[in-house]
């Protein structure tokens, strides 16, 4: 048994830890981590402001240590490494002996040495970027601050300023050089980023030297720069690059590189032979590698070394990136600044679509040595092929710039097949395109077969659609034809099937099944034919022919809760509603003790019914007058309306009518995905209508009309369609627009996805809209028309149809609740318990 | 070896095609399936391991390369209707339960 000492569990600590595990069962490790956890994916890091937790984050646990023998320590820094006794003692006064070291310290961020307060104070509001308690350090201050600025407008620095932005605050990115991204980008990319993140509300300082930051008047500080200029701020985050932790490796008198870093050997050996470093600490032929790839190359290298594979070798790492910065695509390839002695670049900045490209080739122009993407990152995966395998050129350079000439699709169309076999498709994981294809020769047919067998595009996911590309192109050379098909049963697209169905007016799924289908059926073509189906023809949904296509909540015409109960959404259009209704819902929120809030769609939402409930509760609200919200639906939801010109000084038009008048329209149309409306009486626009599917806006002289808004997961901003409707060409745009999207756009794709994808964009949806160029506007209104006129109140149908109420019911054969149900008071209502809050916790045995 | 003992649950004329419905037997919430096309009944627990809910009778069914399953109605991994083994993680399987009509009535066996 040899003991294996891992100093440091980061990203390269724990990679090295799983390679050891996969290698030899003759280790006895044990890893030591000097964060209060064990590792976490550091690259993932911004997404802990976008909702992610600590255990989303987490790439280990300690179960899974203990499974696997693997003995831990958190909380615990490594002091002092003892080479001669071969122990290393760690802060908490732990001696421990080894017979090999692995140090996987990782690095710090480097702050300058600028002169500033050092107080309480600063502690809190002057920070890195590097942990999750950094992170949480951030959100504290954040909450006391208005302004924030990034010192570093490198590749983290722009991360951080992403995280700024998400917590509300005013931010600034200050950096030393005169561009943004300096070390990857030239100066035309780092001004069209500029200019793109500037768009987002970021505000940008170039050539700024920072030097001193001072308690300042109306902010927390003053931070003045070499130029004379000053700026103000609650709070500053460093991001100025990083330094190898390489402390530990001084002090035991290993070799270090003249700026720092752990030297290492090819085997990823320091200067004691006993000892290896790996990752970002580690030093290689002069460089520090800040990336993850690079450093699980060296954990593989160095666990396989230690077991015995003395030919395991590291040989650097290709620097390539791609990001998203603020949804900016940013990319930089090989030798983008055509450092290469004789190479030639070729560059396109496209200021109307904010886009620059360059290229850099050898002197004769067939060979990549080098590429700049901002605006754009389409041609990365590539690019970064022609690039990594050293391949000719398929087109002349100048011609990879614009691919929509004739020669540059030659290029686009180059594809996957070109690549040799030992092209890497998945960094992360080291997946060759070679391996790829011999896993789909033994039958792999899905990408999730794929990521099981090869582990490509389980990591940052960056490959995913080269791997897809790649699987494709082998199932194609095996003679398996690849489709666009929803699923394995329909070798048809979504609007194919949507034409099929309307051209060969299909009534039920079977019936289309047994016209272009085959097997049952699944869970995603299913509730995908309902919706076609009932886009077009509106039949009830729980009639027997389609009650097995709904999903979850349709099949009970309520939203199903996480504990198993239902929501209750009746429409109340516009918004709009009388005090006597009002009283209406109160008294059946408070006779079946329904959980009671307003929503954020302009209605009221009683939550924890069970199935034998609904029934009784909705023949109450029926027989009041409510009718359902189809909050179940993917399906027209909410029309929100402002109190407009009935009331509200500003109002130009009546729009609280015009939105009950829409609502009444279009609800219960079934479509794609769900649809929100708005109308708002002046251009304040307090019901928010840009960023709805459908928004219409009061102006003097009517109506204006905006489309393919959203806001929810990713917000997009609705574009102008048309202004100064009256109110009928206003509702005839709006049933073409519907209607021509419940045809066309793919299965659960929102209208503002739809719209980004339509060839053509807008003005094609205007040329189809208002000028009818595909002669198909008659036949939109008319399916329109025909669902409206088909509407039915789905609860009032099922109230009165026996059969159909006997499924409301928890069991079959029995009356009565499902036991497993429980609840707890909190400010008045009720809720579900926790699972620590549930008494027992019932798990099935048999 | 004994006879099992078959519960009586309802009239299958109270199913809907190709939906589920729980039945409560012996204290177990059993979700019974009918898949119309073959004329086929199928019985699994009704507890779904992964939002630790009794729902998999309100979830919906297909087929995987003909292998008929339920989709649970909360996270949507899908169990076999045949089996119980979850097709999305091996790991997990929930129990099945011999399941028949005799004389247009749905029995069940906890055997
Ligand atoms: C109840 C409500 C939250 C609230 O308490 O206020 C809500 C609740 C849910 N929303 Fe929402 N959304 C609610 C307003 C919104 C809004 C605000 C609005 O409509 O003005 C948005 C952003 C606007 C938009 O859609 O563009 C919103 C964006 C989403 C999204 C993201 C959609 C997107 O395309 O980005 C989802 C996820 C999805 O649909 O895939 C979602 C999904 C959901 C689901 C269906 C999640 C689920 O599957 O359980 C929740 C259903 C709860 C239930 O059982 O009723 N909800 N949701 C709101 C109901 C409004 C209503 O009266 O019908
Ligand atoms: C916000 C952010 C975004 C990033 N984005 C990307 C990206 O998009 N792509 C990319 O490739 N890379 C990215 N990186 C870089 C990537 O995270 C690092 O390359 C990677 O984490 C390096 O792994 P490591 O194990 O060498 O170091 P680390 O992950 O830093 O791990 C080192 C660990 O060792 C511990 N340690 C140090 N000294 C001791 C000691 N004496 N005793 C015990 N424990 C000790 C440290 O506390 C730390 O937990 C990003 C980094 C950050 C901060
Ligand atoms: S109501 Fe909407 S935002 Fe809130 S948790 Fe549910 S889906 Fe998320
Ligand atoms: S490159 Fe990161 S998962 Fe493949």
């Amino acid at each position: 048994m040899q003991r294996i000492i891992v100093v440091g569990n980061g990203m390269v600590g724990h990679r090295f830890i799983d390679e050891a595990l996969t290698q030899s069962e003759s280790f006895q490790l044990t890893t030591f981590s000097e964060e209060p956890r064990l590792a976490y994916d550091r690259v993932q890091l911004s997404s802990y402001f976008s909702g992610a937790t600590v255990d989303d984050l987490m790439m280990t646990s300690e179960s899974y240590y203990d499974e696997k023998g693997v003995e831990y320590f958190v909380n615990d820094r490594v002091a002092s490494i003892d080479r001669s006794a071969k122990t290393i003692t760690t802060a908490q006064g732990r001696t421990e002996s080894y017979d090999k070291l692995v140090l996987a310290t990782g690095s710090t961020p480097f702050v300058p040495p600028i002169p500033r307060p050092d107080d309480e104070a600063a502690k809190q509001h002057i920070l890195v970027y590097r942990t999750i308690e950094d992170l949480e350090a951030m959100k504290a201050s954040a909450k006391q601050s208005k302004v924030g600025v990034v010192i570093g407008g490198g590749l983290l620095g722009l991360e951080a300023a992403k995280a700024l932005k998400d917590l509300g605050l005013q931010t600034h990115v200050v950096e030393f050089a005169p561009r943004l991204m300096a070390v990857q980008i030239d100066q035309s990319g780092g001004d069209i980023l500029r200019s793109k993140i500037e768009e987002l509300g970021v505000h940008v300082h170039t050539d700024k030297n920072t030097q001193a930051i001072e308690p300042g008047e109306d902010t927390r500080y003053l931070m003045k720069f070499a130029d004379g200029s000053v700026l103000e701020t609650d709070m500053i985050l460093f991001s100025a690059g990083i330094r190898p932790q390489d402390k530990l490796a001084r002090d035991c008198e290993l070799a270090i590189g003249p700026r720092g870093g752990i030297a290492i050997n090819d085997q990823c050996q320091t200067s004691d032979p006993d000892i290896y470093a790996v990752g970002e600490c580690a030093l290689w032929d002069g460089k520090i590698f800040g990336l993850v790839a690079p450093g699980y190359s060296m954990a593989k290298v160095a666990s396989a070394h230690l077991s015995g594979d003395a030919a395991a070798s590291f040989q650097g790492a290709d620097m390539s990136t791609k990001l998203k910065l603020m949804g900016v695509d940013v990319a930089s390839i090989g030798d983008a600044h055509a450092q290469t002695e004789g190479a030639l670049s070729y560059s396109l900045c496209d200021e109307a679509k904010q886009v620059y490209k360059k290229v850099v080739t050898n002197a004769a122009g067939d060979k990549l040595l080098g590429a700049i993407l901002v605006g754009d990152a389409s041609d990365y995966g590539a690019w970064l092929q022609l690039y990594l395998n050293d391949m000719t050129l398929p087109v002349a350079p100048e011609y990879l710039l614009v691919p929509s000439t004739e020669e540059g699709a030659a290029s686009a169309g180059m594809g996957v097949e070109a690549l040799p076999d030992t092209a890497q498709i998945c960094s992360c994981y080291d997946v060759t395109k070679g391996q790829i294809a011999q896993a789909v020769k033994d039958g792999a047919t899905t990408m999730a077969d794929i990521k099981s067998c090869t582990g490509a595009a389980t990591g940052c996911g960056g490959c995913s659609a080269l791997a897809n590309q790649v699987l494709n192109s082998e199932l194609e050379k095996l003679g398996v034809e690849v489709s666009s098909a929803i699923c394995e049963h329909f070798d048809y697209s979504r609007q194919e099937l949507a034409d099929i169905v309307k051209v060969k007016q299909i009534r039920s799924f079977e019936q289309l099944l047994k016209e272009c289908g085959s097997g049952h059926g699944c869970e995603i073509c299913k509730p995908a034919v309902g919706s076609i189906l009932a886009s077009f023809w509106n039949d009830y949904v729980l009639e027997d022919e389609h009650i097995g296509l709904q999903d979850t909540n349709d099949i009970f015409l309520g939203n199903m809760q996480k504990d198993g109960t239902y929501s209750v959404v009746p429409r109340i259009a516009g918004g709009e509603i009388t005090p006597d209704m009002l009283m209406v819902i109160a008294e059946v929120a408070k006779e079946f003790d329904l959980y009671t809030k307003i929503t954020g769609g302009q209605r009221i939402d009683l939550f924890g019914a069970q199935l034998h409930e609904l029934p009784l509760i909705w023949q109450k609200l029926c027989d009041a007058g409510f009718e359902t919200g189809h909050a179940y639906g993917k399906s027209v939801r909410t029309v929100k309306s402002c109190v407009g010109s009935t009331w509200c000084r500003y109002g130009v038009q009546d729009s609280v009518g015009m939105a009950i008048l829409l609502e009444n329209r279009y609800k219960g149309l079934r479509s794609p995905h769900k649809l929100k409306f708005a109308v708002s009486g002046c251009t304040r626009e307090c019901a928010e209508a840009q960023s709805k599917d459908i928004g219409v806006i009061a102006t003097d002289a009517g109506w204006a009309l905006y489309v393919c808004g959203n806001g929810g997961m990713r917000p997009r901003h609705a574009d102008l369609f048309a202004s100064d409707l009256d109110d009928v060409t206003l509702m005839r745009y709006i049933d073409r627009i519907l209607m021509f999207y419940v045809r066309t756009a793919d299965r659960l794709q929102r209208t503002s996805v739809w719209m980004e994808n339509l060839e053509g964009g807008l003005d094609y949806l205007k040329q189809v809209v208002i000028e009818d160029s595909l002669n198909l506007c008659d036949e939109l209104e008319a399916d329109m028309s025909r669902v409206v006129e088909n509407y039915q109140c789905e609860w009032k149908t099922t109230l009165s149809d026996d059969k159909k109420l006997q499924r409301f019911r928890q069991f079959v054969n029995a009356d009565g609740s499902d036991p497993q149900l429980q609840y707890v008071r909190e400010r008045g209502q009720r809720r579900p318990a926790t699972e620590d809050e549930r008494r027992i916790d019932i798990v099935e045995v048999r | 070896m004994q006879a099992s003992k078959w519960f009586d649950i309802c009239d299958k004329s109270i199913l809907s095609p190709n939906t589920g419905v729980c039945a409560l037997v012996d204290g177990k919430q059993i979700a019974v399936f009918w898949e119309s096309k073959n004329d086929q009944l199928y019985a699994i627990s009704n507890y779904c391991p992964f939002s630790k809910t009794h729902s998999l009778s309100r979830g919906l069914i297909g087929d995987s390369k003909g292998e008929l399953l339920v989709a649970s109605p909360l996270y949507k991994q899908r169990f076999s209707l045949q089996t119980g083994q979850c097709l999305d993680d091996q790991a997990i399987s929930v129990p099945v339960y011999p399941v028949r009509e005799t004389k247009g009535r749905i029995e069940i066996s906890l055997d």
